[in-house]
């Protein structure tokens, strides 16, 4: 059966997994109460999508 | 080769998704606007806009095309004839609007709204203000203790 011919060191693994990293989500301002939110989502704090109400909140 | 493919399959077989957008359709001509996962919606709009077509033609080729796809629900297929498809008379397509809302909690799956443009909107509650608000409160608690 194949197998690592090497031991892998915890340096090597620490290395790669460094590259291991969370991105902010890009957030757009909301026209209307003017909160951060998702982009081409309904605004979750006043319920606005573009100029319109659509949901309550 | 997965090629000329669009179709979802929602993860059911045919009849399952069938009878599943067949569903959603009856509950978006009743209610006018339904909350739903994106993929469903999408698939949802291809067939709740070719029904409005149907009922807009008319005729009764196209109503009998109607039955079949809304199971038969004939308060359904009757609002569409009667009260949808008039109002997209001037409307070349485009019925229906779909908005991106939040991921749902417990399998995070993306959910929109899906309604009919120029839908009839419920009327909203409206606070009332000051002594008109006590006196309707009072009024409710009376015919409460009239009940009992
Ligand atoms: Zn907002």
């Amino acid at each position: 059966m194949a197998n690592p011919k090497r031991r892998f060191s915890a340096a090597r693994r620490d290395t790669r997994r460094s590259q291991w990293k969370l991105k902010a989500p890009g957030l757009s301002i909301c026209p209307q109460c003017k909160q951060h939110k998702l982009p081409h989502r309904v605004c979750e704090n006043c319920g606005y999508y573009g100029k319109k109400e659509v949901v309550e909140v | 080769m997965r090629h000329r493919v669009a179709d979802k399959k929602l993860g059911r077989t045919y009849e399952h998704k069938k009878a599943l957008l067949s569903n959603m359709a009856i509950s978006l001509f009743r209610h006018e606007r339904i909350e739903t996962t994106l993929a469903k919606a999408k698939l949802l709009r291809v067939k709740a806009e070719r029904m409005i077509t149907w009922a807009k033609r008319g005729g009764l080729a196209n109503i009998r095309l109607l039955e079949g796809a809304l199971l038969h629900n004939k308060d359904t297929v009757g609002k569409l004839v009667k009260v949808i498809a008039p109002r997209y008379k001037d409307r070349q397509g485009g019925y229906t609007r779909i908005m991106k809302l939040r991921n749902r909690k417990g399998d995070n799956a993306l959910i929109a709204i899906i309604e009919l443009v120029d839908r009839v909107k419920k009327e909203k509650k409206v606070k009332k203000e000051g002594k008109e608000a006590v006196a309707e409160v009072k009024d409710a608690k009376k015919t409460e203790v009239t009940k009992k």
